[in-house]
């Protein structure tokens, strides 16, 4: 079925729930949801604006397959040595921007918390999400994921995804 | 109040077995200060950018050395040029953007205006209005420049102070680390890939202990030991220059043997040969080098590191904030004949590197814990592996360049040892 015969309504209540689930994961210490929610074949791109502002394309993270999502994963819960904390994820203004036959185009603005192991809870990052979403045998999937965060200046490291 | 001031009997720890470090160098606001003038502000080196971030007449970008604003221009002769960012009138900030590009650089508050190299072109109501006002007649545009600092561009990297005393750029560095910094910048043109940036709350000396430190590397860092990156049993060398300000510190990779690496490390936490990648093209890449060299982790002082780790290149530059905190901007980099293929290599590599680098995350978390640890105390580290003398090795069980970096240091603070 083209995606095109979605009703502007029922676009907008499939991307917001797939958002929902791919925040929930990440803020519920499920990380291993997150890979989950991509297509085999897909891109996700945490990068800072002040580099998509010149033109440059180095990100903070780059992953173009499912399986490097889930070695991100595995690396965080097996390998890497950061301060545990756990994020919140506020998002808004979501717009879908453009509808294909076979993927939606929608963006949005995040925010999020982070709390470490002192209980104080900061503001960590905010951002917007560039979503390209498809549906593969029935399920709501990000093909593309393009995070531009405006806090250029991350504070400590970045393990977590966004 | 510190006992490291000088004239004050002033007492730096000293141990039969090693060296040791008084954690109040950490913590210091007075040592701070002092730092920036006789560091930051004295006859030092400090680097301030690539003259690839600045190609084209009329490009400049604002940086700091230490905690001090400078600019960094390129003029229509192509001459680079670092100034403080410091209107010469009442101090205001004359470039308040990172970068750009512009004919004149212009201070908003009452609109001097100076010319690419920093010389004051411009004063508004400079005769006064109707005869009244005006500055003084034995007012000189001349004498109100921007505070100009002495520049030296070795292969694309353009360092400056505002000492007129220290030596030569090159005399500076010393002959290992300007071949080694022709060895990654000397040949092709950079390309700058883009920017990193990573706010630490702890002392930058921290850091500059961190990157002088192999012996850390294979111990923190799972990724580097069980993807064999980095492993403390291979091939390499920690050396310094003359002066013991700057080390130079390198490994191949591949040069150690899988089966006694996993005796040497069968108890040490950071080697975990069960781990695999299921997408193996992250640490697909190319060999460079013809001498077999894989890292390369150059600490210049005071403010750089230049950082060779399989394919990636980068400079990391350290701007202080204060006693607690510095931040570290990383500007990856390749080269410009790069084929399209080497430059998507650099971009998937760079999820190794950086503050959310698999191999590099957790230099972040020692930073913050040692300086959470020392809160309040006074107390002393210690450095003892491979001695606790500052000697080069040539091997990499060694804290050796660490103690090289701090003796220079209590030269440069004119601390009594
Ligand atoms: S402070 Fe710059 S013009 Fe007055
Ligand atoms: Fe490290």
């Amino acid at each position: 079925m083209s995606l095109r015969e979605f009703s502007p309504t029922e676009l907008k209540y499939h991307v917001e729930n797939l958002l929902s689930r791919y925040v929930h994961c990440l803020d519920d210490d499920q990380l291993e949801i997150w890979p989950t929610l991509f297509t085999e074949k897909c891109l996700y791109r945490l990068i800072a604006r002040e580099n998509t502002d010149r033109n440059l394309s180095l990100a903070a993270l780059f992953c173009d397959s499912r399986p490097m999502l889930t070695d991100r994963v595995v690396s965080l819960r097996h390998a890497n040595i950061y301060e545990r904390h756990s994020y919140r994820h506020i998002i808004s203004s979501l717009i879908i921007t453009d509808v294909k036959s076979d993927e939606v185009s929608a963006s949005s603005h995040y925010a999020v918390f982070r709390t470490g192991t002192n209980g104080a809870t900061e503001l960590y990052q905010t951002g917007r999400y560039d979503d390209l979403i498809a549906t593969e045998n029935g399920e709501w999937l990000f093909r593309q994921k393009i995070v531009t965060f405006d806090t250029g200046r991350i504070d400590s490291l970045l393990a977590t995804p966004i | 109040m510190s006992n490291l001031h000088p004239n004050q009997n002033s007492t730096w720890p000293v141990r039969a077995d090693g060296f040791a470090v008084p954690y109040e160098v950490f913590l210091d606001p007075q040592l701070y200060a002092r730092e920036q003038a006789l560091i930051f502000g004295g006859a030092a080196w400090s680097f301030v950018g690539l003259t690839a971030e600045i190609p084209s007449a009329g490009d400049f970008k604002a940086t700091q050395i230490g905690a001090t604003p400078v600019i960094v221009t390129r003029d229509e002769h192509g001459v680079v040029s670092v100034m403080l960012n410091r209107c010469a009138h009442r101090g205001a900030l004359v470039c308040r953007e990172p970068r750009g590009n512009v004919r004149r650089l212009q201070c908003v508050y009452h609109q001097w205006n100076y010319d690419l190299r920093g010389r004051l072109r411009g004063v508004p109501f400079r005769g006064g209005f109707n005869g009244k006002g005006g500055m003084p007649a034995n007012f000189e545009l001349d004498t109100h420049n921007l505070q100009v600092l002495r520049v030296e561009v070795l292969h694309g990297l353009i360092f400056a102070t505002a000492s007129r005393t220290v030596e030569s750029l090159e005399k500076y560095l010393g002959p290992m680390i300007v071949s080694s910094i022709a060895r990654i910048c000397g040949d092709r043109q950079l390309e700058v890939l883009g920017d990193q940036r990573q706010y630490m709350h702890g002392n930058w000396k921290l850091y500059a202990e961190n990157t002088r430190d192999p012996y850390h590397a294979s111990l923190l860092h799972l990724f580097h030991n069980t993807f064999g990156l980095y492993r403390s049993t291979q091939a390499g060398a920690c050396l310094m220059d003359d002066t013991h300000r700057h080390t130079m510190l390198y490994a191949k990779a591949s040069t150690s043997d899988e089966t006694v690496d996993r005796e040497v490390y069968k108890d040490v936490r950071s080697y975990a040969s069960q781990f695999k990648l299921s997408d193996p093209s992250l640490l697909a890449g190319r060999s460079e080098f013809d001498d077999g060299i894989t890292l390369v982790i150059m600490s210049i002082f005071p403010n750089l590191v230049i950082q060779q780790i399989a394919n990636t290149l980068a400079v990391r530059q350290i701007n202080t904030y204060g006693p607690n905190e510095f931040e570290l901007v990383w500007t990856h980099f390749g080269y410009t004949d790069d084929d399209a293929e080497m430059r998507g290599i650099r971009l998937k590599q760079a999820n190794l590197i950086g503050p959310a680098g698999l191999v590099s995350m957790e230099d972040g978390e020692a930073v913050d814990i040692v300086q959470k640890a020392i809160a309040g105390t006074m107390g002393a580290s210690y450095l003892g592996m491979g001695g606790g003398k500052a000697e080069d090795a040539e091997h990499l069980v060694t804290e050796s360049a660490i103690v090289g970096f701090w003796e220079n240091y209590q030269s440069y603070l004119g601390l009594n040892v």
